[in-house]
């Protein structure tokens, strides 16, 4: 399967892991990833919040570059997806909007391209079952809540993926490394995203909410879709709070796949979670 | 006897017409406040805004701090039982305040103007460089110093920004976008 990629530029600085874990695990599962050649930034909430043209034209000129390379995009972080999706959905139908964004971006858009989280891109390109074959050492006595975070799956007329409440695929890949997911009810709670750098008391709330609930629920560690997520969550946490890890979902299938370089992904969290991993004999 | 003026239901026809949002449907359910983390810490639920601009209430629904604080986390309208999209209303809020000059959470808009000055200069954000910015410019440049160090050391922050090549659409769509 052949996808155009698009890292975002959250994934060239803070969420690197993230970047790192999702090429590994892509090629090693058969997903050969195109990285968009000459991508622009998504806008992010930034472009969404001032300038409605601009936060649709953004992405439409990444939207191009994926139907001049011919296959679906897809993206790793959550934030970049919504924007990306929501594009597509407006350039698919809202005709005046078209016209207009096609003029800005200088391409005629075809439709031909579908926008695909990297979730959503594993789950139904290779699916559970591969997934599982592949493992090579079970994630045992791993015991994880699932954080799916809010865009993922919402709004759900423009996502058309999984559950808006209660969302599995991502229960189902980690169930599927061996590791044990545990339910809970924050899956889709907001983790206050950019707001971290502007009004970083709140958001300090809203990621304290979440880790007590995971403690609570006896997790070890949250698992993560965006890099967003996972910065707030290792960022915005009280100060030594270091119970529950954070992990990218790419870097546990890497892990459960023994591929190479997980150590150097784990490496890069801001809150070590190879202690964690240690405990469970799971890495040296 | 009408209890909204003609500014007010200007004001409401406008914001109605730009999000597309059937926001006189709106019955105060509150389904979508109860599942708002952000707005808890701001002066108005997303139903509170809905009746505001219903009523025709400009200078309130603009000046206000929960349209910059709404994290766009879409709960709000993956819930409400008529299909009203919140976030879709609360963005075409901040166009408008931006345009009147009533921007009540001043650091938030700066953060926004400092990312896109970024995205326009480069065609991508360079997260220090952006960062580093917005600290100075709002005046708190050691909140987060120790994170920012840390990232430095385990080579998470490049010194030098990735550029995008083909500048000339970059520029064109900005140059659109603002007209
Ligand atoms: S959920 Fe919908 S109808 Fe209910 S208060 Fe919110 S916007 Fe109004
Ligand atoms: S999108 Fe904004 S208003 Fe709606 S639930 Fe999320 S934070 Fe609240």
């Amino acid at each position: 399967m052949k996808l155009s990629y698009f890292p975002g530029c959250s994934l060239e600085s803070t969420g690197k892991e993230y970047d790192l874990s999702s090429r590994a695990v892509c090629k090693a599962l058969g997903i050969e990833l195109m990285e968009l050649k000459d991508w622009v930034c998504c806008g992010a909430t930034s472009a969404h919040s001032t300038n409605h043209t601009l936060s649709v034209a953004l992405p439409a000129r990444n939207i191009a570059l994926a139907q001049e390379q011919g296959a679906d995009l897809t993206t790793p972080c959550s934030a970049c997806y919504s924007m990306l999706k929501k594009t597509d959905y407006t350039l698919r139908n809202d005709e005046t909007m078209r016209q207009k964004t096609e003029n800005i971006t200088g391409f005629k858009y075809d439709g031909k391209v579908n926008v695909l989280s990297l979730l959503e891109a594993i789950i139904t390109g290779i699916g559970v079952k591969s997934i599982a074959k592949s493992v090579k050492k079970p994630l045992k006595g791993l015991n994880v809540v699932c954080y799916y975070g809010c865009l993922l799956v919402r709004p759900p007329e423009v996502t058309q993926f999984d559950n808006r409440e209660n969302p599995e695929s991502l229960d189902n890949i980690i169930n599927s490394l061996g590791a044990h997911t545990i339910p809970w009810s924050y899956k889709t709670d907001c983790c206050g995203a950019s707001l971290s750098l502007t009004s970083s008391d709140i958001v300090q709330k809203m990621v304290g909410r979440l880790l007590n609930a995971a403690k609570e629920a006896g997790a070890g560690a949250i698992v993560t879709a965006c890099p967003l997520c996972q910065s707030n969550l290792e960022m915005r946490r009280n100060k030594g709070d270091t119970d529950i890890a954070a992990f990218y979902f790419t870097e546990l299938i890497g892990l459960a796949m023994d591929l190479p370089d997980t150590d150097r992904w784990f490496k890069l969290h801001l809150v070590d979670p190879r202690p964690l991993l240690r405990s469970l004999s799971l890495v040296r | 006897m009408s209890i909204i003026n003609q500014e007010g239901l200007d004001f409401y026809r406008e914001i109605r017409e730009k999000s597309g949002q059937p926001i006189e449907l709106c019955y105060q359910c509150q389904k979508c406040a109860s599942g708002c983390i952000a707005t808890e810490y701001a002066d108005f639920y997303p139903n509170e805004i809905l009746r505001l601009v219903q009523l025709g209430q400009k200078e309130k629904a603009l000046n206000c701090s929960s349209i910059w604080i709404c994290s766009s986390c879409e709960t709000c309208g993956a819930r409400c039982p008529n299909g009203i999209n919140t976030r879709a209303v609360i963005d075409v809020l901040k166009e408008m305040a931006i345009a009147e000059n009533m921007v009540k959470e001043k650091k938030v808009h700066l953060f926004h103007t400092t990312f896109l000055n970024s995205v326009r200069a480069n065609g991508r954000v360079h997260e220090p460089v952006m960062l580093a910015i917005f600290k100075l410019k709002s005046k708190d440049l050691f909140s987060d110093l120790g994170f920012g160090f840390d990232m430095f050391k385990k080579g998470k922050m490049p010194l030098l920004p990735s550029r995008v090549k083909n500048r000339k659409i970059l520029q064109n769509i900005f140059k659109q976008s603002y007209q």
